[in-house]
Parts: C-alpha cells; structure tokens; sequence
C-alpha cells in the first residue's frame, strides 16, 4: 500500500488548503443565503392568489431544477459575460459566478420546501391571527414564520450540506476552494490518495460541525416549557405522556 | 384536578377603554347582520341572514352542520367576504368603504383594524404552538394594541389567573388541555376588549369532561354583560344563558326567539324535529 502519513498530514495542514476551506465556507454560506431568500420569494410567488405571479415562480422551479447545478455555472460563468455585457465587469469574479449560479439553483430547491411548510402549516393559524386583528405582515412574521422555520430546518440542513458538496463544481471556473487547492496540489506530487483522503476529511469535519449546529437549532424549536424539560429526553417523554 | 374559579373577566381598569367607546350606545345593535348572502361556487351558503344582538346580550345558534353557521360567524368577524348584506358594529357599517358610488372591500390591512375590536374562539382552539400560554394572550396586545412588552405581560397575566390557569402561563399548548386551550383562546380574544364575542362551537372538539370548564367561563363572560354571539350544540348552554335562541337551516334563520319559546314552543317543524334529534 503506497499511504504516506506525513503526507496525509501535511496536506491536512498546508495553508493553502486551509484556504480553500475557507472560500468553501464562505461560497456555501453566502450562496445559501441568497438562495433561501430568493427561495423564499418564489415560495411566496407561488402562493399568490394572481395566476401570473404563481406562473412566473412555477416556470422558476421547473428550469432550475432541470438544469444540471454544473452546466448552470458554466452558463453563468461564460456564456452570461456575453450575454449581458454588464457582466464583463472585474466584479464578476468565479466567487460572484458560483454565488449566483449556486444560489439561483437553490432557490428552486428552497421555493418546494417552503411551500411544503407553508401548507403543512393548519389554516386554523391564519385565521387566529387574523382574527385578532394582525396586519398581513404580522400574520407572517409572528405566526406563520416561526412555524416554518421549525417545519423546514431538516430539509433545508439537507440542502445546505447539499450545497456545501455543491461548491465543489467551482472547482471547474477556477474557483480556489478546497477541491481546486487539492487537484494543484495532486498535479506536483502525484500523491493522489492522501490528499484527496485529506480534502474528504475536511468535508466529513464540515458537515459534522454543521450537524451539531443544526441539532443545537431544532432544539431551539422544541415548544416545551422548562417545567416539562427535564435534563434528559427520557424524563422529558415521560412527563409528557403523564400530562395525556 | 380542581380548576380555580373564574371570574372578574370584563375590568375596565385592566383592559381600559373599549375601543372608540364615543360610538357606544348610539345604536340599537351592538352587532347587526342584514340580509348576509355568500356563495361558494355553486353552493348558497348564506341566503340572506337578518338578526341583531343587544348590548349585553347572548344569542345562542343552533342548527344541522352545514346549514352556515360558521360562515355566518367568520363573515360576521370579516374573515370571509360576504357577496351581498351588511354588517354593522354599533351601527357603523364594517368590512365595506364607499368608492365612487360603489362599495369595495376595504384592504386587508384597515380590514385587521375593524378586526381588532371582535373577539372570535374557534372550535379547535387556533392558539400558536410557538408560544407559551402567557404569549398567546400577550401577542394582540404587543402586535395589534401597540402595547409595551411590560404592559401586555401584566394584562396577560392577570387574564389567565382569571380564566383560571395562573399556574399553567408558562405552558406551551402541547402541555394543556383541550379545555385548558380554550380557556387561553378567551383569554387572547378578551384582553383586545371587543365589543363583541363570537364562539364557533367552542365546546365541540373537547373530552366532555373537559366541556364544563369552558363553558363556566363563558357564563361567567355573559353574567358580566359580555355582548356574545355562540354557535353551539350545547343546549342546556343555550337554555340557560342565552337571551334569545336563533334556529339556522339551509342558510336562512327559520326561528328567533327567546329560549322559553324557542325550546317550549318552536314555531318551525325543522326546528321541532332538530330538537327531538339532539335532545
């Protein structure tokens, strides 16, 4: 077997990979961002009660879901310069291409889960809060909001490890995060194994730093009070079933 | 488990004012419906639905499901747009505006004003799973009334202990009762102070141990002059609180009468038969 630790674990600690984790970070947050914010807003589009509007954000989900996230980043990242000369810019660097093109692939992902929680949401909901006397924006942000956001954080965890892997394709704009840094890396040493070995790790050590951030969040969305949360999930169980 | 007592539900001093109390008074009804009409579709929910409530009074719905009761209710709380009818609160026309000749709805965001100042309890409670008891009481008084955190906390509090549930404010809905949860769902429509209850069947979806509960609130509500307007199938309720009885079939009021007359001697054979069957 041809393994050289001190290989492994100088690629592991080099500064130019750990520069690529840091771009790889940075695309994945940013790109998610703007992804579930615009998701947001074709969830919305889709709810409208204008047929247009709800044509418009149906017509969004069905082309991006379509296009493969690779031949859309291409597409933004060559072709649209010449589309839009707006694009030609220095601005358009391959991080703003894979922002736009990862985000805009996201959305249409995003729109499906938040309408999913939208209509998991009981219309009881709605009409309690607009019974009271909220203003529409109210209603959404005070009532309907929480609700969605508990409803959705496991798909949209699914979708942001999703897009963590996904910032990967940028590899092929010459985009220098972690992927890109390895395949340099490979190209002088030929050390194939290790430091692909070392680029999976950091990905494994990404999503489980993701993982305990999302455990820490759905926690945040358990609606018990703290007279029923005993200090283990069994005590927590066996008060509830004593309340039935 | 024994529940407190209710009581002391309507305090001025706690809950101030009621909103625009100048207009109080000033008209026969506090709440009116005239010739209510809304179809879905092929389907006339509402043909023409006429009644009014006096100040302090309670009436008493009764009828088969599907005969529009609870479309009379939501469109009498504007939850629903009606196709044609009034409703006045107070005898100011509600829900509609004068353009040019012609009435429109008004927009949704002066609709939650108008909204404000009725009070509805749903059959299935409708309270917010991401709040606590105390939040879903505060939460149209800090959202809707403007109210300080410190403000809408106090009144809330005080409301709860007099629905009978100080012990439970902390609790979210998933640690409550179904008669627990209608009782923190009078307490939010109360703390807004509107001039009007209404209950869809708010008993319906409770264990009937459970029914007791809530309906002790509720005449506690009446008792103190609360102006309500109750879709129920509890009869004995209706026998024993309200002031007039109103019989609703097909989307039409067939009887309205006092709950002597009503239940002693109904006028209309559906009446008649619907009490046979329910009794």
């Amino acid at each position: 077997m041809d393994f050289k630790p001190s290989v492994f674990f100088e690629a592991l600690t080099s500064p130019a990979f750990i520069d690529g984790v840091r771009i790889t970070i940075l695309l994945t947050v940013v790109a998610m961002a703007f992804g579930l914010a615009l998701g947001l807003v074709v969830a919305l589009l889709r709810a409208s009660p204008w047929a247009p509007l709800r044509a418009v954000a149906w017509g969004y989900i069905w082309v991006f879901r379509a296009i493969p996230a690779l031949v859309w980043l291409l597409f933004v990242w060559d072709a649209l310069p010449q589309l839009v000369p707006a694009f030609k810019g220095d601005w358009f660097s391959a991080f703003a291409a894979a922002t736009i093109a990862l985000a805009m692939n996201e959305a249409a992902y995003a729109a499906e889960v938040f309408r999913g929680g939208l209509l998991s949401i009981d219309e009881g909901q709605r009409l309690a809060a607009r019974a009271l006397g909220m203003p529409p924006s109210r209603v959404f942000t005070k009532v309907i909001a929480p609700q969605l956001i508990r409803v959705t954080i496991p798909p949209l965890s699914n979708d942001f490890i999703t897009m963590l892997k996904l910032t990967s394709l940028a590899s092929v704009i010459s985009l220098q995060e972690l992927l890109a840094r390895t395949q340099t890396l490979v190209a002088s040493t030929f050390r194939f194994v290790e430091y692909f070995s070392a680029a999976a790790i950091y990905y494994l050590v990404l999503v489980s730093i993701f993982m305990v951030i999302q455990a820490q969040l759905e926690r945040r969305f358990v609606w018990i009070s703290r007279q029923t949360a005993g200090t283990s999930a069994l005590s927590r169980v066996r008060q509830l079933t004593a309340l039935r | 488990m024994s529940e407190p007592p209710v009581g002391h539900l309507l305090d001025a001093g706690l809950l101030g004012e009621p909103v625009a109390a100048g207009r109080q008074g000033t008209a026969e009804y506090v709440l009116e419906a005239i010739d209510l009409r809304k179809r879905y579709g092929h389907n006339e929910v509402l043909r023409g639905v006429t009644f009014g409530v006096h100040r302090g009074d309670v009436k008493a719905v009764l009828g088969p499901s599907g005969s529009g009761k609870s479309t009379m209710l939501r469109c009498l709380a504007l939850l629903e747009p009606v196709d044609a009818g009034e409703v006045r609160l107070e005898g100011r026309r509600i829900g509609v505006r004068e353009s040019g000749g012609r009435l429109v709805s008004l927009p949704e965001r002066v609709l939650a004003k108008e909204r404000s100042e009725i009070g509805m309890v749903f059959q299935r409670f409708n309270l917010f799973p991401h709040l606590t008891a105390l939040g879903n009481v505060m939460i149209g008084l800090t959202e809707v009334r403007g109210r300080s955190k410190a403000d809408a906390r106090e009144i809330a509090q005080t409301m709860i202990a007099r629905v009978g549930l100080a012990e439970r404010a902390s609790f979210y809905l998933g640690e409550l009762s179904g008669g627990q949860q209608q009782r923190v769902a009078i307490a939010r429509a109360l703390v807004m102070n509107p001039k009007v209850m209404l209950f869809d069947e708010p008993t319906s979806a409770l264990d009937p141990e459970l029914v007791g509960e809530v309906l002790a609130v509720m005449e506690e509500l009446a008792r103190e002059g609360m102006t309500m307007v109750v879709v129920t199938h509890e009869v004995g309720f209706a026998k024993r609180v309200a002031d007039r009885v109103i019989m609703m079939d097909g989307g039409a009021i067939i009887e309205d009468a006092p709950p002597a007359e009503f239940f002693g001697n109904p006028q209309h054979e559906r009446t008649r038969k619907f009490l046979e069957a329910v009794h």
